[in-house]
């Protein structure tokens, strides 16, 4: 139970252990304790600012945020209690009041159902504080990736935040105080125009939907359940983990995968966005062979399987095994490659046979 | 890479030299910046303010081919102010008496004449790399597209060497690859020198094992590079086949690859479209791709990881793997019964060292980075911890030598080419991407301000750049992101096919293009719309 430092404390009257430089929410995450939080996120330094997080702590007047406070030896820690739902629920009705709406698709983002979950634990569906709303939405931003709809905004920076640590681009920031906050870039114009780079990470770390996909949401009439495969980015040598969202047998969007080993939740713009090339028109949808008038015609399988072979092997009949060459994709999977220096190895003996590496 | 990408995060100092990282790879950038939050010092080396540039303490904007230069004037440096990691050196290298004599010839102002850095500049990014705790070095293809190369990775070599930089975390020598699979490619044996696995082709005994699994015995001589079979074509290379590569634009000087494409008496392609390569074929195969076939890839780290299928393929189009396999067949070849990518990367893991700890299911999660060597191996995030593959760390006595072609008065300007972060390649999937031509809507040739009005061109107009080779036309960004004298633009755009340009020359050892560097001439264009690519 303890571990190397002996560090302890008390959760919900239970001892348990800890690292030093926890907090108190970490803790409590480690031990399934279900304390609500909306402006954090686990790869960005805690903020404490929707104050959803509080917990009590046994000599403290009042409530602490669990997120920015420290784990100490010997704490009694308290994370559910009548008192503290309460607080929580009127955070959340407060919150939801400011809001023009609590469901948005989840095609919006990783995160974009947070709010909406909790405001549903907790009931707080009321328009108690019905009136004024922070922020203002863009609709003037004509960029074709980032919903920029601030009416939805409940100001807990995560985008900025991300933006600034995660990506260190620090292309949005905040603007005025309470309900006139904004968050918006540099000069206050479009993101084209900042340092943004369209990574996305703001609108899969938004918990309202306030930033969302807009090539994801493009999808939302589709009425299927969304699938999510796990596979890897194809345009560069970094290989970020990526969920690849389907509807049926459309590709609606890419999530970034938080667990993934080589990019732990980030993406770029070609990872995040440049996906839609799999549905274009333009693809190969069968094998073309050259007719007589030298027009590159369909064919079927079948015959542009023998057109080929009969092709690579009258040259090899005719001039040898070593006037075949093949060469290798750097973008097809392993067993491409791997079947390629197979063709020409273990079917002709050479190893004539390169990929695009040298150019 | 030497290292693990999570140890971007852990150097104290920096060094990146021919890497466009914050373009083209993103996400490891986003590493280097935290390193940077923490404290980390970082000197960048390009001919280009990049955006790396923004960030570092030290900026060596050097002449577009003299990295070999400025490299040998740090290590004097380093040597001069007994920087050289001496029980490191006694331990784990060879050859670094004769290495640091060597070095004493190259000094700063030597290598200044050369490269145009300041000596003063050069001295300083020495003794920060020099005194580093943690030094990493990070490259990409600005070190390597170059007819000096190897020479370029080896000077970085002797600089990780000397200074008992590597083998320990936040240190190392990190190629950053560029392609999602280049690693992997390499990996299967896609070379002319090696079986899967690095198992060189050249030694008998990997010929009687591969001859075992496969049933038939493979010359022990070398195959030939790319560059060579393109050269040969016509000649003693009759046909060929392509797989997912738009050879015609992405290579370097595109009028001869065109005619030695031409020139075959057969071209099989595998492509996703009808790019410009698979339009000169006799047969052209449609392949599945992204999210549409099962399969593995390897990353620039060495980790193996699973691709997987989330929607039906198009049409009637098949993976790579599956496609070549039915040729084969159809071929008369034996052995390529296969039902599934599994099978395939089974196959490959039974024959390749690096690999051989691994198979599909072990891979499910990507935990793993090569070499696997057996069974339970956990993996080698870390190269060379307690030793190098050969035994001992070898430097290398490199010279600084010329690029294939150097400006003149035919000739005044240097060219130089690469990737920018919103598209990839010869743009066949990201310019099929919606919303992608909305940040990049065409391709721009980056001149520095001052050679726009001295060179009488204009800001947004239109010129013709020429090299030996062709001449494309392009418009013009005026930008100080390109220095004087240089300019720049990537390769990605089929209507300014910037690499009819390129091609001057080649490494002699591993026969990589200089597509970093070439010399040009930019003139105005006269009539408008009047002068075409070549
Ligand atoms: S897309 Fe990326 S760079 Fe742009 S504002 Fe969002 S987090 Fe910042
Ligand atoms: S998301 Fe960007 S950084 Fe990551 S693998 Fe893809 S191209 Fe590379
Ligand atoms: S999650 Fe702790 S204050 Fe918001």
């Amino acid at each position: 139970m303890s571990d190397k430092s002996g560090l302890t404390l008390f959760l919900d009257g239970e001892e348990v252990p800890f690292t030093r430089g926890e907090s108190i929410f970490q803790v409590s995450e480690r031990h399934e304790k279900e304390i609500p939080t909306l402006c954090y996120d686990d790869r960005l330094d805690a903020f404490g600012g929707c104050r959803l997080c509080v917990v009590e702590l046994e000599g403290a007047r009042n409530p602490v945020a669990s997120c920015t406070t420290k784990a100490e030896a010997g704490m009694r820690v308290t994370t559910r209690s009548g008192k503290l739902e309460m607080h929580r629920r009127v955070l959340l009705e407060l919150v939801v009041s400011e809001n023009r709406e609590v469901d948005v698709d989840e095609l919006s983002g990783y995160a974009s159902q947070e709010m909406a979950t909790l405001v549903d634990r907790y009931e707080a569906r009321t328009g108690r504080f019905e009136g004024r709303q922070s922020g203002a939405s863009r609709p003037d931003d004509p960029n074709p990736f980032i919903l920029r709809d601030y009416d939805n905004c409940i100001s807990c920076y995560r985008c900025v935040r991300v933006c600034a640590e995660q990506e260190g681009d620090y292309a949005i920031s905040i603007m005025g105080r309470g309900f006139d906050t904004q968050i918006t870039t540099e000069f206050g114009g479009i993101l084209k125009e900042s340092a943004c780079t369209f990574c996305g990470q703001c609108i899969q770390t938004c918990p309202t939907g306030a930033l969302g996909d807009i090539k994801a949401l493009r999808h939302k009439e589709i009425e299927l359940p969304i699938e999510k495969t796990r596979s890897i980015c194809i345009y560069c040598g970094v290989g970020c983990s990526v969920d690849i969202m389907t509807k049926g047998d459309k590709i609606v969007g890419i999530l970034p995968a938080m667990d993934g080993p080589a990019n732990e939740g980030a993406l770029c713009v070609k990872g995040q966005f440049a996906f839609d090339f799999v549905h274009h028109p333009d693809r190969l949808k069968t094998p073309f062979v050259r007719d007589d008038q030298g027009e590159l015609v369909p064919a079927t399988w079948d015959d542009a399987l023998d057109k080929a072979a009969a092709g690579l092997m009258a040259a090899v009949n005719e001039h040898g095994r070593h006037s075949l060459y093949a060469i290798a994709s750097g973008r097809a999977p392993n067993e491409a490659g791997f079947m390629m220096q197979k063709l020409v190895r273990a079917g002709l003996g050479t190893s004539y046979i390169d990929n695009c590496s040298r150019a | 890479m030497s290292n693990p990408l999570r140890d971007m995060e852990k150097p104290d100092v920096i060094f990146c030299i021919g890497t466009n990282m914050t373009e083209c790879h993103p996400v490891a950038a986003t590493r280097l910046k935290k390193a940077i939050r923490n404290g980390a010092k970082m000197i960048v080396a390009d001919p280009r303010h990049i955006g790396l540039s923004d960030m570092a303490d030290i900026n060596l904007q050097l002449r577009v081919g003299s990295d070999a230069a400025l490299l040998l004037g740090m290590a004097h440096v380093i040597q001069r102010e007994g920087l050289v990691d001496a029980g490191f050196i006694a331990d784990r290298t060879a050859e670094a008496e004769a290495f640091l004599e060597h070095v004493k010839e190259f000094t700063p102002e030597w290598a200044s004449e050369i490269c145009g850095v300041d000596p003063a500049l050069i001295e300083e990014a020495a003794l920060l790399y020099g005194r580093a705790e943690r030094g990493a070095i990070y490259y990409t293809l600005g070190i390597t597209e170059h007819i000096c190369g190897v020479d370029n990775v080896q000077s970085l070599c002797n600089l990780a060497l000397m200074t008992g930089n590597i083998g320990r975390e936040g240190t190392g020598i990190n190629p950053m690859r560029g392609q999602n699979n280049i690693q992997g490619a390499g990996d299967v044996g896609a070379i002319p020198n090696n079986y899967p696995g690095f198992q060189p082709v050249t030694d008998p005994a990997n010929q009687a094992k591969f001859a075992k699994a496969w049933g038939r015995e493979v010359d022990l001589e070398l195959g030939i590079t790319k560059v060579r079979a393109l050269e040969q074509a016509g000649d003693q290379i009759r046909a060929m086949l392509i797989d997912g590569e738009n050879t015609l634009v992405t290579d370097p000087d595109r009028k001869h690859c065109e005619h030695a494409l031409k020139s075959l008496d057969f071209l099989v392609v595998c492509d996703l479209f009808l790019t410009e390569t698979a339009a000169l074929a006799d047969v052209v195969f449609p392949a599945s791709g992204f999210g549409e076939t099962d399969g593995t890839q390897t990353n620039t780290e060495r980790r193996v990881q699973r691709l997987r299928k989330a929607v039906p393929p198009a049409g009637e189009s098949k993976p790579d793997w599956w496609i070549v396999s039915q040729l084969a067949q159809r071929m008369g070849f034996k052995g390529f019964e296969y039902d599934s990518a599994k099978e395939v990367f089974n196959e490959l893991c039974s024959l390749s060292g690096t690999y051989a700890g691994l198979n599909w299911d072990r891979i499910e999660f990507g935990e793993y980075q090569w070499p696997v060597p057996e069974d339970g191996h956990p993996g080698t995030p870390r190269l060379h911890e307690d030793s190098f593959i050969n035994g001992r760390g070898i430097f290398k006595m490199i010279r600084y030598r010329d690029p294939a072609e150097t400006i003149d008065d035919d000739y005044p300007v240097w060219l130089t080419t690469g990737r920018r972060l919103e598209s990839y390649h010869s743009r066949t999937q990201t310019g099929r991407s919606s919303g992608i031509d909305y940040l990049l809507p065409e391709e721009l040739l980056e001149v520095h301000p001052d050679d726009v009005s001295a060179w009488g061109i204009r800001d947004g107009g239109w010129v013709n750049m020429s090299s030996r080779r062709g001449s494309v036309r392009i418009r013009v960004k005026a930008t100080k992101r390109s220095p004087r004298g240089t300019v720049f633009c990537s390769f990605s755009f089929n209507d300014v096919p910037v690499n009819v340009l390129t091609g001057s020359g080649y490494d002699p050892v591993t026969e990589t293009a200089e597509l970093k560097v070439c010399t040009v001439k930019i003139e105005v264009e006269t009539e408008t719309g009047g002068v075409a690519a070549d």
